[in-house]
């Protein structure tokens, strides 16, 4: 167990140093690049503190990405606009702000709600379907479905979301040029610390009690509920820990990337995010900040070198390591060993475990 | 009235493209767990299936006969690449249902832009032949032949899986080794061969419902991507497991949504629809038909 | 035991080496240069930026294709990247722009807005390219539009739009409202008679694209008899056909877009309904899109653009020719097709005009040039940067190719902001 902590310690202290080194050997487009990487790590790590480690498999991650996303750029499209009107909202035939757009306009209010509405929503959810004890598969897909409603929502109410074309044009954070390099790379470094402050408050959960019980809820919830554990409690507030680490993502990833649209909180951004865990490794918190570095980064080399081809890169890639890697790529380092075991059990016909015999077998 | 009664309809026939769509998925996902994400896709293969055999017809005098050969080749064709998937990828994940809907969901990325590269990125055509166009008119009402076909073809469809899973020895092995896998291995049925046949079948069953939506729809790269959520949410309203469940399921979604979409617009009635479910849900964690299970855990 | 730890620490250490050297490839990977020309590629490095001004490197000049290879919009977009491919091959055939051949960097905008904006700054920071043809929905206009206009870029966007906009760094190559929508509702309300049901897909385009409308109407004594938007994807349209029946109109003005366009036609023909009982008027709907429709559904009614396969001068027979031999004799061109080959040699004489193919030069140069383009003779009005079009109201007929059957003739002087309609005042203000 511990020799599994430091490893999961050194692989993140890795990570970071790296992260922190590359600002000053890539130019700036590029940085900008692994810092929107770095929104997708954080969220990541949201969805493996309720995946990985309390068993619950969100497929609509998006959504609570998109509202801290959301409620950042109406904040930084007020700032851009210089007190007047959005643009979209000219087009629509509005003369004044509606009403609760007003507050979005003062930083700290904004920077506030981030947090408050995904965690406000996802409380909602979740005692709507954790008391009722909605659960596995059911959960799943009604999450999915969850995220295609919200895509739904926002381009309908065109008027006041932008529709389709989403949020967008900004000019400046808290009065700095969103252009300036300076602003980049501090905006790069405060991505970077947000990311190390989280994966250490997880680390610290994860360790305590509340983490044994939701490693506990996963392998077997209702022995935890025997126990006298109001479990439905326990998962509304991981539901919730993970909506407010991916919206303060949605709020980092929207001043960097510079616009957020309906579609990038639809159903296949919000599985995409899952993936990143599962080839990253689920339940080890280092492994799918990894994941989601590594997979995006090579997203972006292989849609930049094959555009025409990268489609089947990416299917293939999720494909293989979900079958011969079920760890993950945290589990890379135990390779050589389930190799050996299988050749053993090949050449002297022991038999080890079936789980090892079937997958060796197919290595 | 005639608009109401259209409406009936239309909510009805919304309710049978449900079903066909979502029938494939009660036995792949309901029966055997895996989440198919690429349910989808082999959707769009029975389409490009009904494409390829239209044209082989184009030019004979008998293009009226492309639609019952596309029927039985898009079955085919969607439940051997079904059974190919099975063997490659599927029969290792058995037990590991979430780790089955991330590889699935990499499979539909890749054969989408298989299509794509096969078929070119543009959408292509099928023409429905002459005695299935136009509408039967009964007073002010018009109920379009090929919405009737397709309401013929789902009933058919579940007839045909009612027969098979409940009536003959083949559909009680299969029950069998969904419901307790290891004891049916023991008592000599061959639960490898099984699990191929099983998914397969969802699979075609799949592909025949991507041949009757080209007579209504697109046929694309992108087709299964329009079915796959409202597929999935037909089942889970359903009761997962239970194939009978999802005929209950496609009725409460095709016809409310139509119905809220007649009285709202359509996206507000997908909005409200999916408010509806969650509040079924909550009634009915499991779906409309449960399937009883006496262990605590599943 | 032993062993294995020592298997482990190395498998270890070659997972963090594949972590850094992963991140280091993302950061300075290498582009996409398509090889149009036979002339030598400039250099893709990251640094390029630097070795090139204004997107020159030694003897040749690169710009950037930016379109959706995958993804739903790779539907429309792949053949408009083809055309474009089309006009920088035929350009470096004829010996290039300002001597130098021309050399095109294709990104995928992988019909994601986020995704545009990334690759149009790799485009514009690393790539250095003199220009880029791309974009297609609004939404990826609009997301791409702060990048150019912060970095001074160029884009040359081939696609109608909903007007309202008008960027210095974007020359709009596809039709502005006032020469494609209002003179379409104008033409099938005198023909076909005042009353109108909207249907559109909901998103921007057909949303503006109504409110246009709408005014038109109230100036002009036109009826709205209905107005309903589907989310993208939808596919079952019996209920809209139903209060269609219901509403009883002259003619539907279908802003849907290419998906939904081939359920919307195959259920209206299969509910009875015939081009004869209601007219329908597309303007999203080209000959690529009757392909995927099938012809017998969508024949007879009315589409507007401002270009068809079939148009009548001598430069779209030969493009048609070139087209077609290029990618296949069963491909047809369209609007947009037409358009991203124009975008070409616009940019091409407007970069001889300026000698230079720096981007203010280019702009100043633009305005009055002309080009005989398949639709007929273009000329970039400098002040706007739209295009002088002609207007083509046309009826899809059973080969699933579309005939003119009216048009204003000359070109239409281009006004994304409406300016010149009373009734407009209050959509642009």
């Amino acid at each position: 167990m511990t020799k599994k902590k430091s490893y999961t310690w050194v692989v993140a202290a890795v990570v970071f140093v790296v992260l922190a080194v590359l600002p000053f050997v890539l130019p700036m487009f590029r940085v900008s690049l692994i810092a929107k990487y770095m929104c997708f790590a954080i969220v990541a790590l949201g969805l493996d503190m309720i995946w990985g480690y309390t068993g619950i498999m969100s497929l609509g991650h998006g959504v609570y990405f998109g509202l801290g996303a959301y409620v950042m750029a109406m904040y930084l499209k007020l700032e851009a606009s210089g007190g007047g009107l959005p643009d979209f909202m000219t087009w629509s035939g509005f003369d004044s702000l509606p009403f609760w757009w007003v507050p979005f306009g003062n930083a700290g209010f904004a920077f506030a709600m981030v947090v408050v509405v995904p965690v406000l929503v996802a409380v909602v959810i979740g005692l709507l379907t954790f008391l009722n004890r909605i659960r596995g598969v059911y959960f799943t897909i009604l999450s999915q479905a969850l995220a295609m409603i919200l895509s739904v929502l926002l381009i309908g109410c065109q008027q006041y979301t932008g529709g389709s074309n989403g949020l967008t044009d900004f000019d400046t954070l808290l009065g700095f040029s969103l252009d300036a390099s300076s602003t980049k790379l501090a905006l790069y470094y405060a991505t970077l610390a947000v990311l190390i402050a989280l994966f250490c408050l997880c680390t610290f959960l994860v360790g305590r009690r509340v983490g044994k019980i939701l490693i506990a809820i996963r392998d077997s919830e209702n022995r935890v509920r025997f126990t006298g554990y109001n479990t439905a409690f326990f998962k509304v507030f991981v539901y919730a820990l993970s909506a407010a680490i991916a919206g303060i993502a949605g709020a980092l990833y929207v001043s960097q990337v510079g616009i957020i649209t309906p579609s990038d909180v639809a159903v296949s951004p919000s599985i995409e995010m899952i993936i990143w865990v599962a080839i990253g490794g689920k339940g080890t918190l280092a492994g799918p900040i990894l994941g989601a570095l590594l997979v995006n980064g090579v997203k972006t080399f292989a849609s930049e070198s094959f555009p025409d081809l990268w489609s089947y890169g990416l299917g293939l890639v999720c494909v293989l390591v979900i079958l011969f890697l079920p760890g993950g790529l945290m589990s890379i380092k135990d390779v050589p060993a389930r190799f050996r075991a299988w050749r053993q059990a090949k050449s002297g016909g022991a038999v080890p475990t079936p789980e090892l015999g079937e997958e060796g077998g197919q290595a | 009235m005639e608009t109401i009664l259209m409406q009936v309809f239309n909510g009805i026939s919304l309710s049978s493209i449900l079903l066909l769509a979502a029938i494939g998925l009660a036995i792949t996902f309901g029966l055997m767990g895996v989440i198919n994400m690429a349910h989808g896709e082999f959707m769009m293969i029975g389409a490009y299936t009904a494409y390829v055999v239209q044209n082989l017809f184009k030019d004979s005098p008998a293009f009226g006969a492309y639609v019952p050969v596309a029927i039985v080749a898009s079955f085919v064709v969607a439940a051997a690449l079904g059974l190919v998937l099975e063997k490659l990828v599927i029969c290792r994940l058995y037990g590991r249902t979430e780790d089955s809907l991330l590889v699935t969901w990499g499979v539909s990325l890749i054969l989408q832009q298989a299509a794509r590269n096969i078929f070119g990125a543009s959408n292509v055509g099928v023409e429905v032949p002459e005695y299935m166009m136009g509408s039967l008119q009964i007073g002010g009402v018009y109920l379009p032949y090929t919405r009737i076909w397709i309401l013929v073809i789902a009933i058919v469809s579940l007839v045909a899986v009612y027969v098979l899973m409940f009536r003959t020895r083949w559909g009680r092995n299969i029950r069998a080794v969904m419901q307790n896998r290891q004891m049916a291995s023991s008592l000599g049925v061959n639960t490898r061969r099984v699990d191929g046949v099983t998914f397969a079948f969802g699979c075609g069953l799949a592909g025949l419902a991507g041949c009757t939506l080209t007579w209504i729809g697109l046929i694309g790269s992108g087709l299964g991507q329009n079915y796959i959520v409202n597929a999935f949410m037909t089942v889970v309203v359903g009761g997962v497991g239970s194939i009978f469940g999802s005929v209950f399921g496609a009725g409460f979604i095709g016809i409310g949504q139509s119905a809220f979409e007649f009285l709202t617009d359509a996206s507000m009635g997908q909005v409200l629809i999916f408010v509806c479910i969650v509040i079924l849900l909550q009634f009915k964690p499991k779906g409309l038909f449960e399937t009883h299970n006496r262990s605590l855990e599943d | 035991m032993a062993a294995s730890q020592h298997m482990s620490r190395r498998s270890f250490v070659g997972l963090m080496g594949l972590t850094a050297s992963a991140l280091a490839v993302s950061g300075c990977s290498g582009s996409a240069v398509a090889q149009v020309s036979s002339g030598s590629s400039g250099s893709d490095d990251a640094s390029a930026a630097a070795d090139g001004v204004d997107g020159v490197f030694g003897d040749t000049i690169k710009v950037g294709i930016l379109h959706s290879l995958s993804g739903t919009m790779s539907i429309s977009e792949t053949s408009v990247r083809d055309a474009e491919v089309l006009a920088i091959n035929e350009i470096n055939e004829a010996g290039g722009v300002l001597g130098k051949k021309v050399v095109a960097v294709i990104e995928d905008g992988a019909s994601s807005n986020a995704t545009f904006s990334e690759k149009a700054t790799k485009l514009l920071d690393s790539d250095g390219v003199a220009c880029v043809f791309g974009c297609w929905t609004s939404a990826s206009r609009k997301a791409v539009l702060p990048v150019f206009e912060s970095k001074n870029g160029l884009l040359w966007y081939p696609v109608q739009y909903e007007g309202m906009e008008s960027s210095k760094n974007i020359f709009y190559v596809g039709a502005a409202p006032n020469q494609q929508i209002v003179p379409a509702v104008d033409y099938l309300a005198e023909h076909y008679g005042p009353r109108i049901f909207l249907m559109g897909s909901d998103y921007v385009f057909p949303r503006t694209a109504n409110s246009v409308i709408k005014a038109q109407a109230a100036a002009k004594g036109y009826e709205i008899v209905g107005e309903t938007y589907t989310p993208m994807g939808h596919t079952d349209y019996a209920t809209i056909i139903n209060k269609i029946r219901a509403a009883k109109p002259d003619f539907v003005f279908n802003t849907l877009n290419g998906d939904s366009n081939v359920s919307f036609f195959k259920q209206l023909k299969d509910s009875g309904i015939s081009c004869d009982d209601v007219m329908t008027c597309s303007v999203s709907v080209a000959e690529e899109e009757v392909k995927g429709i099938g012809a017998s559904y969508c024949e007879g009614h009315l589409v507007s653009w401002n270009y068809y396969q079939s148009t009548d001068t001598e430069a779209n027979q030969k493009f048609v020719a070139a087209y077609k031999a290029a990618y296949g004799e069963t491909r047809v061109t369209d609007d947009p097709i037409e358009a991203g080959y124009d975008a070409v040699y616009l940019w091409k004489a407007a970069v001889e005009a300026a000698g230079s193919t720096n981007v203010d030069k280019v702009r100043a140069a633009a305005g009055g040039i002309t080009f005989e383009a398949p639709e007929g003779t273009m000329t970039i009005d400098g002040e706007n940067q739209h295009m002088y079009k002609p207007v083509r109201i046309g009826r899809v007929n059973a080969d699933g190719l579309i005939d003119e059957v009216w048009s204003t003739g000359d070109p239409v002087k281009p006004d994304p902001y409406l300016k010149s309609y009373d009734w407009a005042a209050g959509l642009s203000s």
